[in-house]
Order: C-alpha cells, then sequence, then structure tokens
C-alpha cells in the first residue's frame, strides 16, 4: 500500500493553513450589516436582578438595542437543559434548576449575563454595555459543594432542596459492605480532584443571521457538534425548526469538552439577530471564557480499599461529592456518574465496588466534561489509593498491581463496563524498561547528593471511549444516541469527498480520514476532501468528544467506503468482463486478479457517471453513506511512569523522565497519536502541578487570569518517552480504541505519586504547587526543614 | 478598551508639555502594563504619549564612572542583548533576560517598570542593589529615594524618567524565584559588592511594600560573602505579600534561599 495508508506518519494537511494563518475561525466571519453584541454580566455570586436600567446606553452612539431576560422568556425562548438524565437511588429524577440565557429574577454565579447590548462597532457595545445599569440586591453566597450541601447554606435553585441535585449510587452495596467486614488490610484515604478551567486557544464565538424573507437562521459558531448543537437549539430552545437553522462550525481553535455545549451567547446572538433585522456577532474575550466556558473536574471523594490475606483486592467502597456549579450544562449529569464511577475498576479485578455519588449546586461556573471528562477523577482516586495501599502494605506498587491485574477478557466489571481487550501487563512491562524502574535507587542517590529529593510514582490508567453505543447510553439516561455518520463521494474524475459528522478541532481529521480512502483504494491523500461542520453539508452527525472520532467517526467512513468499494467492483466486473469476485483494487485501480486488466480508478468513477455502460439495475454515481452505532466502549489502557526531582529549599518539582505505554488499538497515524499524548500528558500535568480554578468565598474567581491560573508551558514539562503496545480492539472494524484523552487521564497520579514517593508524604492535594510540596515536606521531615 | 488620543511626540519637551496638559494623560513605554489595563478597562487615558519614539531615551552607554546608561525607552531585550551590559554588569544583563517572556521583553522597557514599580517587578531589585541613580526630565535621584512603595515612586505627575545609571559593581548577582503562573517575581534578590566596598542585598517579589533592603545580611555578608553567612538571616515573614502563590511565610522562606543562590552566584 502508498506511504499515505493506514499506519502511516502523514504530516497534517490542514497545518498548511493553519501555520500559514490561513485558517476560518468564527471570528474570520462577517456579514452584511453585521452588528456586534456586548453582555452584561453580573458581578455577584448570587443576588436578585431588582432593576435593569437601559436609557443611558440606548442613547448612546451605534446602539441598536438592549435586550434583557425579561424580553427573552416573553419571545418563548426556551431554557437551557441538561441532556442526560439521572435518577437518584430513591428513584427520584435529577433536579434542574431552570437556566435562562439572560437572566431576569436571580443571578447564580459571577459572569453571568443579564442583558445584552448590540451595537454598530464592539467598541460602541463595550461602551454601552458599561452604561446598562443594574440593581442587584446581594444574596449569600456558597462555592464549595460540600458546604453548599450542609444544612442552612445558601438554597441556589428552588428545585433542588439543600443544593442536592442528584444522590445516585453503583454496584452492590451489601457485597462491598461483607467484603469490608472480612478484609485482612483496608486503606482508606481523602482525594479531591481540582477544578480546572479549559483555555481552548479560541475563545467561543457566534455569528447569527437572520433571514426575514426565509424565515432562516445561519449560526457560524464554535462547536465541536454543530448538528447537537443545530438539534438542542431548535428542539429544546424553540429557536427555529432544524431546517430552518443552519449551524456551522468552520476552523474552530480548541476545544477540550468546553465546545460541546450550548451556551447562553450563541442561542441570544440568534434571537438578537431576529429582534435587530441584522446579523449579530460576538467573541468572548479571555476574560469571560474564564468565567463562562464549562469548567472540569471539582470532586471531594472518600475511598477505600479492602485486601484479603494474599493482598488481592476485595473491595472498593468511594463517595464523592461533585460540583455542578450554578446550572446543570448540556452533559454535566453523565459526567460525575456513567463516564466516571463505571471507570473505578481501573485495570484490576475488583469482585466488588459501590459508589455513591452526590452533585450539588454552587455559585460557580457551571462544570462539565473537560478532556477525560469523569475518567481523569476515576484514574487519580484508583491510582493514588492502589500506590497509598502498595506504600502501606509494604509490596512494591508494580508488583501490588500486577497482582490485580485483569488478564483475561472479555472481563465484565462490577460497574456496568465489560473490557473487550486489552494486555496490562504488556504496557507495565514496556513502561518499567524504559524508565529503568530497576535502576532507580541509584538514580536517587545521585540526586541525593545534589542536594534535590527524587521520586517515582506510576499509574496503570484505564478509560472507556469511542462513545457509545446508544441503545445502551439510553438506557442509562442519555437524551442522544451516540452513533455517527459518514457519506463517501467519489467525483467523476475520481478525486473523492468524505462527508462526517465527526468535527476537527485541532484532531487532524483532515489528513488520518484521508488517509483510510487512501488505504482503501491506493490514491493519494491528495485527492481526498475531508468535510465536516456545516449542518447543510453534512448529514447528521454527532461530533467529536470521548475520543469517538476514531473509534466512531472513522468505523463509519469504513462502512461507506465498503459499499462504495462493492459497488465500484460490480462496476468494474461488468466493464472488465469478470466476474466480480475476481476484482482486486490495488495502486489505484481496479484489476481482474490472474490477469492484466485493469481500470484506474478515475475511469471507473467517470463509468459510473457518464452511465453510458451499466451492469443491469444499478443506478448512476458513486456514492454511499452510512451509519455506524459502536458495540460497545472502546477501552484504551497503559501505564505512565514520572520520574521527579524537588527542590527541598523551594518545594519545587520539575520532572525529569516521563514514560508514556499506551494500548491505543489500532493506530492510523503514529505522528498525529504522539501528537494528543503530547498535548494530554502536558494538560494532566497542568493539572497535577499547576492549574487551579480558586474562589474567593463570596464566589470572586480568583485565578480569572494568566497572571493568576497557571497554565503549563514548554518549560513545566520533559521531552516524553511515549511508545505503544497494541491489543486491536474487537468492537469495530478498524480495531481501534481512541487516544485523544489518555494522557490527561493517566498522567496526575503518576506525578502526584512520583512527589509524594520523593518527599516521603502522602499527604498532597493537587495542584502539587511549589508551596504546598515545601510544607509537606515540612511536615515529612521538620528537621531538614527547620535547618 | 475606551476611545484615547494617541500622541507620538518626537522630543522630550514635546512629550512633557503633552503630559503637563492635563492628570488624565498617560505617558505610554512598552505598553505591557498600560495597555492590558486599558483594555480591561481600568484605566481610560484621554490621551497617551507614546515615548519610544524619542531619541534622548534610546540607547545604553558606558558611563563616566566605569557604569553603564540605559535610556528608559530601551526595552528588556535591548539590555539582555547588550554587550555593554554584558561585559560591565553580566547580572544586570541577566536579570533582564528572565523577564517575562520573549514578547514582553521586545516590548517592555526599563522605565515603563521602574516608573509602574509593581511589587513583583525585577529592576528594582537591581536599582537598589547597586545603588543605581534615576534620572528625571527634571532632577536626579537614588534608588533608595525612587522607589516609595507599593506601585508608588517619587515621581511627580509630570515628571518622565529619562534614564537610569548603575555603577558597575565589584560583583553580583541576581536569583530570582518566579511566579509559577505570570513569571513574575515572587522572592527575588540582588546581592552585591559596590566597587566602594560596601554591599547591599535587594529584595522584590516579597515585601508588602515593594523593593526592600535586607540590612542584617548586608552586614552578614561585609565580613564574609559565602551563603553560610547569611543562612540564618530569616525576614520577618510579617512584611511579606501573601496570595495563592505563595503566603508571607513561603516567601520569607524564599528571600533566605534566593539571597543565598544570589551570594553563591556572585562568586
Ligand atoms: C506577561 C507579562 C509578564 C511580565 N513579566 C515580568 C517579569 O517577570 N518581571 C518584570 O519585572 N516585569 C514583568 N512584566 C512587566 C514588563 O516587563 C514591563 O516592565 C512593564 O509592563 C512596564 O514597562 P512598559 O515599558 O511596558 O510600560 P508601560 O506599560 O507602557 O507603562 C507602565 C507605566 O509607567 C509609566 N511610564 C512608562 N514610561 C515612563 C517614563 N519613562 N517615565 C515615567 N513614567 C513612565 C506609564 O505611564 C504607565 O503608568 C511582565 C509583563 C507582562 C505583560
Amino acid at each position: 500500500m502508498g506511504v499515505d495508508g493506514i499506519g502511516a506518519r502523514v504530516k497534517r494537511k490542514e497545518d498548511r493553513r493553519f501555520i500559514t494563518g490561513k485558517g476560518r475561525y468564527t471570528d474570520d466571519m462577517t456579514a452584511p450589516g453585521m452588528g456586534f453584541a456586548a453582555f452584561v454580566r453580573s458581578p455577584h455570586a448570587h443576588a436578585k436582578v431588582k432593576s435593569i436600567d437601559a436609557s443611558a446606553a440606548l442613547d448612546m452612539p451605534g446602539v441598536e438595542a438592549v435586550l434583557t431576560g425579561e424580553q427573552l422568556v416573553g419571545d418563548g425562548v426556551g431554557n437551557l437543559i441538561c441532556g442526560w438524565m439521572i435518577h437518584s437511588k430513591d428513584g427520584t429524577p435529577m433536579k434542574m434548576g431552570a437556566w435562562r440565557a439572560l437572566e431576569p429574577e436571580i443571578v447564580r454565579h459571577v459572569g453571568q449575563a443579564v442583558a445584552v447590548v448590540v451595537a454598530d462597532t464592539l467598541a460602541q457595545a463595550r461602551d454601552a454595555a458599561e452604561a446598562v445599569v443594574v440593581d442587584y440586591e446581594e444574596l449569600p453566597a456558597v462555592v464549595d459543594a460540600v458546604a453548599a450541601l450542609e444544612p442552612g447554606a445558601p438554597q441556589i435553585h428552588p428545585e433542588a432542596e439543600n443544593n442536592l441535585i442528584y444522590d445516585w449510587e453503583i454496584g452492590d452495596e451489601a457485597a462491598v459492605n461483607a467484603a469490608f467486614d472480612s478484609a485482612k488490610h483496608v486503606t482508606s484515604m481523602e482525594i479531591s480532584n481540582n477544578r480546572l478551567v479549559p483555555n481552548a486557544m479560541e475563545p467561543r464565538a457566534a455569528l447569527a443571521d437572520y433571514d426575514e424573507a426565509e424565515e432562516h437562521y445561519t449560526l457560524w459558531t464554535t462547536s465541536q457538534n454543530p448538528h447537537v448543537a443545530r438539534l438542542v437549539l431548535s428542539a429544546f430552545y424553540n429557536i427555529a425548526p432544524e431546517h430552518k437553522l443552519r449551524v456551522i462550525a468552520p476552523d474552530v481553535g480548541g476545544g477540550f469538552g468546553s465546545k460541546i455545549y450550548v451556551y447562553p451567547e450563541e442561542m441570544v446572538c440568534l434571537w438578537a439577530s431576529k429582534r435587530t433585522g441584522r446579523p449579530v456577532k460576538w467573541v468572548a474575550d479571555r476574560t469571560e471564557a474564564f468565567l463562562t466556558d464549562a469548567h472540569g473536574r471539582d470532586h471531594k471523594s472518600h475511598a477505600e480499599i479492602a485486601l484479603d490475606e494474599n493482598n488481592r483486592i476485595t473491595a472498593l467502597r468511594v463517595k464523592t461529592v461533585a460540583n455542578l456549579g450554578a446550572y446543570m450544562s448540556l452533559f454535566s449529569s453523565s459526567v460525575p456518574t456513567y463516564l466516571y464511577a463505571t471507570l473505578l475498576s481501573g485495570q484490576y479485578d475488583i469482585p466488588a465496588i459501590h459508589c455513591n455519588v452526590k452533585t450539588v449546586y454552587t455559585n460557580t461556573t457551571p462544570v462539565d466534561a473537560y478532556r477525560g471528562a469523569g475518567r481523569p477523577e476515576a484514574t487519580f482516586l484508583v491510582e493514588r489509593i492502589m500506590e497509598t495501599t502498595a506504600r502501606e502494605i509494604g509490596m512494591d506498587p508494580a508488583e501490588f498491581r500486577r497482582k490485580n491485574f485483569i488478564t483475561e477478557f472479555p472481563h465484565q466489571t462490577p460497574v456496568i463496563m465489560c473490557y473487550d481487550s486489552g494486555d496490562y501487563n504488556a504496557s507495565l512491562d514496556a513502561a518499567m524498561k524504559a524508565a529503568d524502574y530497576a535502576n532507580f535507587g541509584a538514580r536517587k542517590a545521585e540526586a541525593a547528593s545534589r542536594g534535590k529529593l527524587r521520586g517515582i510514582g506510576m499509574s496503570c490508567y484505564i478509560e472507556a471511549c469511542g462513545i457509545a453505543p446508544s441503545q445502551a447510553v439510553g438506557s442509562l439516561g442519555a437524551g442522544v444516541g451516540l452513533w455517527e455518520s459518514a457519506e463517501v463521494r467519489v467525483n467523476p474524475v475520481g478525486t473523492i469527498e468524505v462527508l462526517t459528522g465527526s468535527h476537527s478541532h485541532g484532531q487532524g481529521h483532515e489528513t488520518t480520514f484521508a488517509q483510510l480512502v487512501a488505504d482503501r483504494f491506493g490514491v493519494g491523500t491528495d485527492t481526498v476532501q475531508i468535510v465536516h461542520g456545516d449542518t447543510d453539508k453534512v448529514q447528521f452527525g454527532m461530533g467529536t468528544y470521548g475520543s469517538r472520532s476514531g473509534a466512531v467517526g472513522m468505523s463509519a467512513v469504513v462502512k461507506a467506503l465498503d459499499k462504495v468499494e462493492a459497488k465500484a467492483k460490480k462496476l468494474a466486473a461488468h466493464l472488465m468482463e469478470a466476474s466480480e469476485g475476481d476484482i482486486v483494487v490495488e495502486g489505484g485501480e481496479f484489476k481482474v486478479a490472474g490477469t492484466d486488466k485493469s481500470t484506474p480508478f478515475f475511469q471507473l468513477a467517470l463509468a459510473a457517471y457518464t452511465a453510458h455502460n451499466m451492469p443491469e439495475g444499478m443506478e448512476p454515481g458513486l456514492k454511499e453513506g452510512a451509519f455506524y452505532d459502536p458495540t460497545n466502549f472502546t477501552f484504551p489502557a497503559g501505564t505512565y511512569i514520572c520520574e521527579v526531582e524537588v527542590d527541598p529549599d523551594t518545594g519545587k518539582t520539575e520532572i525529569v523522565s516521563f514514560v508514556a505505554a499506551d494500548d491505543f488499538g489500532k493506530i492510523i497515524n503514529p505522528m498525529i497519536v504522539e501528537g494528543q499524548v503530547h498535548g494530554g500528558l502536558t494538560q494532566g500535568i497542568g493539572q497535577a502541578l499547576l492549574e487551579n480554578a480558586a474562589y474567593d468565598e463570596s464566589g470572586q474567581l480568583i485565578t480569572a487570569s494568566y497572571m493568576d491560573y497557571c497554565m503549563p508551558r514548554a518549560d513545566d514539562v520533559p521531552s516524553f518517552n511515549l511508545m505503544t503496545t497494541e491489543t486491536i480492539c474487537p468492537g469495530n472494524p478498524l480495531g481501534m480504541k481512541g487516544c485523544g484523552e489518555a494522557g490527561a487521564i493517566g498522567s496526575p497520579p503518576a506525578v502526584i505519586n512520583a512527589i509524594t514517593d520523593a518527599i516521603g508524604n502522602n499527604e498532597l492535594e493537587m495542584p502539587a504547587t511549589p508551596e504546598r510540596v515545601w510544607r509537606a515536606l515540612q511536615a515529612a521531615q521538620p528537621a531538614q526543614a527547620a535547618e | 478598551m475606551y476611545e484615547t488620543n494617541y500622541h507620538r511626540p518626537k522630543t522630550l519637551a514635546d512629550a512633557a508639555a503633552l503630559l503637563a496638559k492635563s492628570d488624565e494623560v498617560k505617558l505610554l513605554a512598552g505598553g505591557q502594563t498600560l495597555l492590558p489595563t486599558m483594555k480591561q478597562r481600568l484605566a481610560a487615558p484621554t490621551d497617551v504619549i507614546d515615548l519610544r519614539h524619542i531619541d534622548d531615551l534610546k540607547g545604553i552607554t558606558e558611563s563616566g564612572s566605569g557604569g553603564v546608561r540605559i535610556g528608559a525607552a530601551v526595552t528588556h531585550a535591548e539590555v539582555a542583548g547588550s554587550e555593554t551590559v554584558r561585559r560591565l554588569i553580566p547580572a544586570l544583563a541577566s536579570l533582564a533576560g528572565e523577564i517575562g517572556d520573549p514578547h514582553v521583553r521586545h516590548m517592555g522597557t526599563i522605565g515603563g517598570s521602574i516608573a509602574n514599580n509593581d511589587p513583583a517587578a525585577d529592576y528594582p531589585g537591581a536599582l537598589v542593589g547597586l545603588n543605581a541613580t534615576v534620572t528625571t526630565n527634571k532632577r536626579e535621584m537614588s534608588a533608595d529615594d525612587f522607589f516609595t512603595g507599593l506601585f508608588e515612586t517619587a515621581l511627580e505627575p509630570d515628571e518622565i524618567v529619562t534614564a537610569v545609571t548603575f555603577p558597575a559593581p565589584e560583583k553580583a548577582a541576581y536569583a530570582k524565584y518566579p511566579n509559577p503562573a505570570s513569571r513574575y517575581s515572587m522572592a527575588g534578590v540582588f546581592a552585591a559588592r559596590l566597587a566602594d566596598g560596601s554591599i547591599r542585598v535587594a529584595v522584590t517579589g516579597a515585601g508588602q511594600g515593594g523593593v526592600f533592603r535586607v540590612s542584617e545580611m548586608e552586614q552578614a555578608l561585609s565580613s564574609n560573602w559565602s551563603p553560610d553567612a547569611i543562612a540564618g538571616v530569616k525576614v520577618a515573614a510579617g512584611d511579606m505579600l501573601s496570595d495563592i502563590h505563595g503566603s508571607a511565610d513561603y516567601r520569607a522562606n524564599l528571600v533566605s534561599v534566593m539571597a543565598k543562590r544570589a551570594v553563591a552566584a556572585a562568586g
């Protein structure tokens, strides 16, 4: 097969456009007569909106309109919803508080919009937004989820008593309790997972254009799933029926989950466009991004693990409180439940698991899926308690893990998931070898001679990707199916367009999807164009998140390619007067096996479109579509080993080596996979060492800019040592598992396990800032620290 | 950003005349502090006067006494890369090279930095540590007199910094512990033995009142220039800044650690 097929390190086709500054993002779009929107946002975390006086703003130059929540509600624009129903353990449905795109009555987090100004220029809109006078009556606020559950805490939504959204459980509690009663050893610990701000490079943006004559809307927006956005905007928010709403997500500069959801701003732009009769554009500034992009993580957990006399795990018991912020974002309810607790078995054979999750409203920015979504929280918990247990029982952490590994597949865990394939010993072995685990002692001694504390830590992660079998997620409460679609259009001269419902916002689909076609027909990737991100062009699709573009999106392409190939072979057989079974596709030609007869791909395409000589009953053209619904999740897994050196004087951690051995199943383009892992690891290391969304007690986000929110930079991470082991995923035609989130899921516990090993104190929260490490070190070695 | 009028004077006199017109007029140098503040609508000058096109404010020259004179509009990158500064005061060149990131260093200026007197800025450490002289369009003053408190200087509203003159020390070094997020200083210590044998230890980034000297360390180093000599000297945590990146305690510890490192690096 040609160099550009499956498994080739093809350079990204789209990079030419991006690197030369020729990408076309939402903010690059203009429409004649366009006005600019600026939102009036609450400075308070919790307050009554007593009145809004727009008179001064309306008198300012260039101002077209000042619109408020009262008008929005009056026009019948629907509330924002959470699309995944979770029931509490007592059977009651989750308590969803009303979320309006512009709030007329009570604001519940800093940055919530109460009004919007539309003006001729952005500067005029902003000046006028500042002149809108909002009279607030401040109410007491609560930002911590555990505190919000306490009696007497400020009540945030009338629908959710005590701020409890649901009290959910999974697993067999009685079996778990019995296992703990007869345990030989129990390790228990408190584990928290810090809140993160996604920080995509491109902030969110929307340009809405209402065509009055056609009663038709066009929305350009920063979306990871334009069809889902259109569905939600039509079916729930009453903006327009689907055939009267076109959603286009052009080039999108990163999402990490934060661009899955439909937010208030794009709804308001659509509505304001109709109201004002002109296109309306809004682009978030970085402060708005910090205050309104859905945040990630924010769990507080108590975890306990039970062992028998052979150091085999008999049970895991977890209680988690998850902070969902002020409103339930689109998929927020599924993250701390089905994307979290179902992964608590890790790579281990654990007979009994029980997990209770309480989700809570607080006066903070809504929380939803962020790179990894639930699985980083599960992995951090499992891998921290595995490490801690090994230390408590005095067993080598690698050996303790190995002893408890699942080794036979398929493996049914006690928390829904059925792992289909894997070889956890293989990735552990590969990582230990690459990290030279055996000689760590010598490196530690050498570091000590330089006054540095060296530590080593590992994480054997598993995650669930390829989201997801529609029937299964439907039975768990999802409001949508999670299949994917594709259409392969062969043009008359043999070039090919692939239309996919997946959406690329950094993943490189234009290259990898083209490689599938190149591989199938032996044509160059330059003859293949990937079309995505426009509801008018592409058949319905579910978008990109949860590492699903490969396992689900590409599988749909494969199915469509199968159909194209079958028809093309039939036609080739007819044209070359051979039997269909003898036709083979090789090097861009259809050949009759065992003869020198062949028809080039382009000639066959032309024949399909001239239709001068078709087999009996065959329709002209060469274009096929397919929908693919996965049969199971996929289960990427691997081992990460991190080695750190801590400066005992300052507490600063330096990551001196990081080995990642991943099993992603079949790999289409190793270079793109490495890029995904680099990015994921860097985000995970960011969570472990640097990033934290911190609120003060009054609900102000005190890390609302890069002066205080610490993003990882190139010099914060080492040169990563990556490798892959491969077990083929039996569940999809390509054998792929997915690689988009693994790095962010697997790395935080490896880093924290390494630091706690270095400093000899296991009590350390993320982010492990220099001060926290310094304090933990002082607590562990008072004599040395006081020196 | 609110609307503002932009001026680009060619001479110091023109700049001073524009500045004297009203309180609402602001000088603009590299814009690395002023422009973000304006974009966040926290500052709304009616006029800004760009200082970067005034020849008198440019250039790095060897001063009469064997030190260096740096024009107020000289960028951090120019100082870091200057052959003259590297030869005469390498500690100053390396300090400039550690400010922010390349973008900031190619825009930010020494005049803007010291006029702003951010408690986390690096230059104040060097000015006080080297006993530099600040020249304005009106007068000269010592660094000790120039920095008066948090974001406060002795500058009058219509005064323009024109240059800073640094004497060449016998030896000096700057040790900076950067804030992980902003990369400004959380504790930066400039330690120097000046040509006249006097010792200076200036701390920036950590103190509640901006840059300060640690006389106990200076005394200890006068008799014994070595990290050990100051190992036991601690600054009072009560005088230190405290925020989400570092408590007062932690900053006090960093001052001791960075002081030792600066002394060791100076040799
Ligand atoms: C991302 C980032 C990181 C940074 N990191 C660091 C760091 O690590 N260490 C550090 O020390 N600094 C740091 N800075 C600050 C930066 O290096 C500049 O020193 C600082 O912004 C001020 O210099 P400027 O030339 O940009 O001044 P401007 O922003 O133009 O002006 C600042 C103030 O000084 C006044 N002013 C300017 N010039 C004069 C003059 N000649 N006379 C009188 N008043 C004047 C202005 O009116 C204004 O009030 C950082 C800045 C950024 C944006």
